[in-house]
């Protein structure tokens, strides 16, 4: 991510310390993951310390401090889709790409997450890809969904 | 501004506003037993071992008394059953961390706390805190973070400042209350590869 | 849209809104809750390209709105004026139900919802079992408004409470009216919500805020953001009385990052509200200045804990703070707090509106209104529901949820989720009732309610909501961060039928310290499911002991 985009979002926020959250947060959003050098730009020009940078950016599961996938798979583990067998849907896709949530594959491919409810418990259980919601699936489907996304 | 008058253990002691629980009892020699607290810096309330059982406006409290403020009237007891229950219970969930630090063991006598109750885990760390706010509340350096959340917490230094800073402080490492803080610098000194002095 | 300046403005706009718009003009209101659309926006398109290809541009209507309620029959439509109600639609249903139904005005049989009890067909809302045995004073709005239109929510009066607050009432009054309605907060605590602004409009301070908590983190829950994106305004009404009535000029709303079509709702209402004069300086001339800021959430549960929130508002990492000075005197830097949930904020409007008195009307003793309630697990219907406190969760189970699938027997029903509680199947005919509830080791919580059928280990779901605390948790302090650890290791083996002796008194012993010695609320009721499945279930317990020798 280059220098003067990361000044344009910190320049819309005015520079405020309290807008470190919002300012990472537009930063993880276009460049999906968060490097060492960015983190110590926003905590220089914001005049935040690094290290409360760092515990916000390590708190929060939205950040990443590591490259991400093409494609971000997210299996519900809320507890009504881990009711309807959730686990069960998230060991597939783990046996399937070879990864643990919070892990990208290394042709980065793949990125995948668990957990957080996202309110569509009718759904469920489902795997979310780039936003797009594949519900009541069963173990057999995610080999033929996740196909779809090279 | 007038002082408040409240109880403590039975013995009315005298406190200006603004000061904690613990302020007051430490102004009028009564102990209450600490980890994360330590004067030089803000209150922090992490480890919960100084709490007590407080009685205001006729219901009782569990309540950190690094934390909570003075008020007329308020009824504070420092040993209970219970706040021994729960001290006892917190020293075991530390120990399962750091079984042999020396303040914990001591604690550990006074409250018949087990250091085997809990099975062993792999961090020596306590997350007390001490050297991290030390280091920026004191020293303004903010060379150690915490890192992470839930169970995962942990500190780190942080290489770019602790490289530069370090070497000749050190003051955090008589804080810690376990031998972590010292094998977390040598081990990110290892990583990065700064030297001593 | 120039701005409104006093409340016989506002009145004619609305007039004028009304009298412009066609009642017998058909329109299809097509559910865009997340759990009709999935994400997915083919529905919505194939409706518009068929009007195209059937040359009905300008004459027929189709309206996103927010959720209807009917989850499991999703997707839902209906179509105005007849008010006809189709479930299950699929895009390729666009062209047969344009031509029959909105052309042709005949039904088209194949997507009437049948009532699998009678086998009777139900056209409309109103037939259908689900629908029938709530009272939708805040839902029900959902399907007439389009979230993105002012004009939609003006033309059913919207606005007319803040007229009303500001400029007939002192803000004392307001506060008043709030007070006697016995408002309850439907974030969790069901504390009075007229006594928490009563403390903050009573510290002393030059600056005060009012916040809405949007961040809806319980796992199962769902009903906020059902009502936030779907009639965001209503919303934004309750909170400038709000701010009004405490003295606060400034708002916040807190909510999901992840769900971009309820923030871009809130986005666009926020702007209109502007254009409109409601917020901003001399609000409908009444003198009174507001304005709204938006923060967003970065997934973690713990950050919709008040103290948390606040300190991200302001932010910093959201770790609680604890709260031996309410933050409704010391909140967001320092200042006055007043934070109440969606849901809470969403019953101000109607009863400024209404009045308190038309309010009490409804409920139980203790608990006045109406509640939203989601309903998830092992459930038929599983979606989001309004009904009167008191009404009984058998009712709600089994009238409006239409019972357990499967032919499975009912085992617990759940509330609140990772920091809640269960209660047998013996227990159905408890009304919903803050008190009751809590009482029983089940509060309502935020109104999250999960079914769990025969087949369910409540070892197992209880080790499960604690991986849950494990991950949305902050950390910070002892007894929550190492005693979750602590359970954790103890319920996993025990789901594992490995338990060891003494293993139950260590989970009673680390519960009872983690409710007294933690720091904030999250803390202090991570062991709440624990309590209260060792009160109704503590045989599964004591099965899952390995010297016992048995396993459930």
């Amino acid at each position: 991510m280059d220098n003067r985009r990361i000044d344009e979002i910190i320049n819309k926020y005015d520079g405020k310390p309290n807008s470190v959250i919002m300012v990472l947060m537009d930063i993880q959003h276009e460049n999906k993951w968060l490097p060492r050098e960015v983190l110590e730009k926003v905590s220089n020009k914001l005049g935040v310390p690094l290290s409360e940078v760092l515990h916000i950016a390590t708190f929060y599961k939205t950040f990443s401090l590591k490259p991400q996938g093409r494609h971000e798979v997210h299996v519900c583990t809320g507890t009504s889709c881990h009711q309807r067998g959730s686990a069960k849907i998230l060991e597939k896709v783990q046996d399937l790409i070879g990864i643990k949530p919070g892990e990208t594959t290394p042709d980065l491919r793949f990125s995948l997450e668990k957990g957080s409810c996202l309110g569509c418990c009718t759904l469920g259980p489902e795997i979310v890809v780039d936003g797009m919601h594949h519900s009541n699936i069963t173990p057999d489907d995610v080999e033929a969904i996740l196909k779809n996304y090279k | 501004m007038s002082d408040i008058l409240l109880t403590i253990d039975g013995k009315e002691v005298r406190a200006k506003e603004g000061m904690t629980v613990l302020n007051a009892a430490q102004s009028s020699g009564i102990f209450i037993p600490t980890l994360c607290h330590h004067e030089k810096l803000e209150p922090y309330g992490g480890c919960r071992i100084c709490t007590v059982e407080v009685e205001s406006r006729g219901r009782t409290n569990y309540v950190a008394s690094c934390l909570y403020p003075v008020e007329k009237n308020l009824v504070v007891r420092t040993r209970s059953e219970k706040i021994d229950k729960i001290r006892k219970v917190l020293i075991e969930l530390l120990l399962a961390h750091a079984p042999d630090s020396p303040q914990l063991l001591e604690m550990a006598k006074e409250y018949g706390a087990k250091s085997v109750r809990f099975g062993k885990e792999p961090s020596f760390c306590v997350l007390c805190g001490l050297c991290v706010r030390y280091c920026a509340e004191v020293k303004k350096k903010n060379a150690i973070a915490f890192v992470d959340q839930g169970p995962k917490r942990e500190i780190n230094f942080i290489p770019e400042i602790a490289s530069k800073e370090c070497w000749n402080c050190k003051e955090c490492f008589p804080l810690c209350p376990t031998s972590y803080l010292q094998a977390a610098y040598v081990l990110t000194q290892g990583l990065v590869g700064f030297k001593n002095s | 849209m120039a701005r409104i300046n006093s409340a016989a403005q506002l009145e004619k706009v609305r007039k004028d809104i009304v009298l412009k718009k066609d009642p017998n003009k058909p329109c299809i209101a097509i559910c865009g809750g997340i759990g009709c659309l999935g994400g997915r926006e083919d529905l919505i398109r194939a409706f518009e390209k068929e009007i195209k290809k059937q040359k009905l541009e300008g004459k027929v209507d189709v309206r996103v709105t927010g959720c209807h309620g009917f989850c499991a029959q999703g997707p839902n439509i209906v179509i105005y004026p007849e008010e006809i109600c189709y479930t299950k639609v699929k895009p390729e249903d666009a062209q047969q139900i344009i031509s029959e139904t909105v052309v042709g005005k005949t039904i088209v049989d194949r997507l009437v919802y049948i009532d699998p009890n009678t086998g009777e067909k139900a056209v409309h809302q109103s037939e259908i079992p689900f629908y029938k045995k709530q009272v939708r004073n805040i839902l029900g709005m959902n399907p007439k408004i389009d979230p993105k239109s002012i004009d939609d929510y003006l033309a059913i009066g919207g606005y007319s409470s803040l007229a009303k607050a500001l400029l007939e009432m002192k803000p004392q009054e307001v506060l008043e009216e709030v007070k006697k309605a016995n408002l309850r907060g439907r974030g969790g605590g069901g504390f009075p919500a007229g006594l928490k602004w009563e403390t903050a409009r009573n510290a002393p301070a030059e600056l005060k805020y009012v916040i809405c908590n949007g961040h809806e983190g319980e796992p199962g829950a769902y009903m906020d953001r059902a009502i936030f994106q779907g009639n965001p305004h209503l919303i934004i009404e309750g909170l400038i009385i709000g701010g009004y009535a405490i003295g606060a000029k400034q708002g916040f709303i807190y909510t999901r990052h992840d769900m971009p079509r309820l923030r871009e709702n809130i986005d666009i209402a926020l702007e209109a509200a502007r254009e409109h004069g409601f917020i901003g300086n001399d609000i409908l001339g009444s003198g009174f200045d507001f304005d709204i800021e938006v923060h967003l959430d970065v997934g973690i549960f713990v950050s919709g804990e008040a103290s948390a929130l606040m300190r991200s508002i302001e932010g910093k990492a959201p770790e609680p703070r604890p709260k031996y000075t309410r933050t409704a005197v010391k909140g967001i830097w320092e200042r006055p707090s007043n934070l109440n949930n969606v849901e809470t904020w969403a019953n101000v409007p109607q009863i400024i509106g209404k009045g308190a008195d038309w309010y009490l009307g409804i409920g139980s003793e203790g608990s006045k209104g109406t509640k939203m309630i989601s309903l998830s697990g092992n459930i038929v219907n599983s979606g989001v529901v309004e009904v009167p406190f008191g009404t009984s969760l058998k009712e709600i189970v089994y009238d409006i949820g239409g019972g357990i699938p499967n032919g499975k027997k009912l085992k617990a029903i759940h509330f609140g989720a990772a920091m809640g509680g269960s209660l047998p199947a013996e227990l159905i005919d408890t009304p919903l009732d803050f008190d009751v509830m809590s009482k029983l080791g089940a509060a309502i919580g935020a109104g999250g309610l999960f079914v769990m059928d025969e087949d369910t280990s409540m070892v197992e779901m209880n080790r499960f909501f604690l991986e849950f605390l494990a991950d949305e948790s902050c950390g910070k302090c002892v007894p929550c961060r190492e005693g979750i650890r602590q359970m954790l290791r103890i319920l996993t083996r025990m789901s594992m039928g490995k338990g060891k002796e003494g293993d139950i008194e260590a989970l009673e012993e680390l519960c009872e310290v983690g409710s007294l010695a933690s720091l904030c609320a999250l803390g202090k009721t991570t062991s709440s499911p624990i309590y209260s499945s060792l009160r109704y279930f503590r045989n599964e317990y004591e099965a899952s002991i390995e010297d016992k020798g048995c396993t459930v």
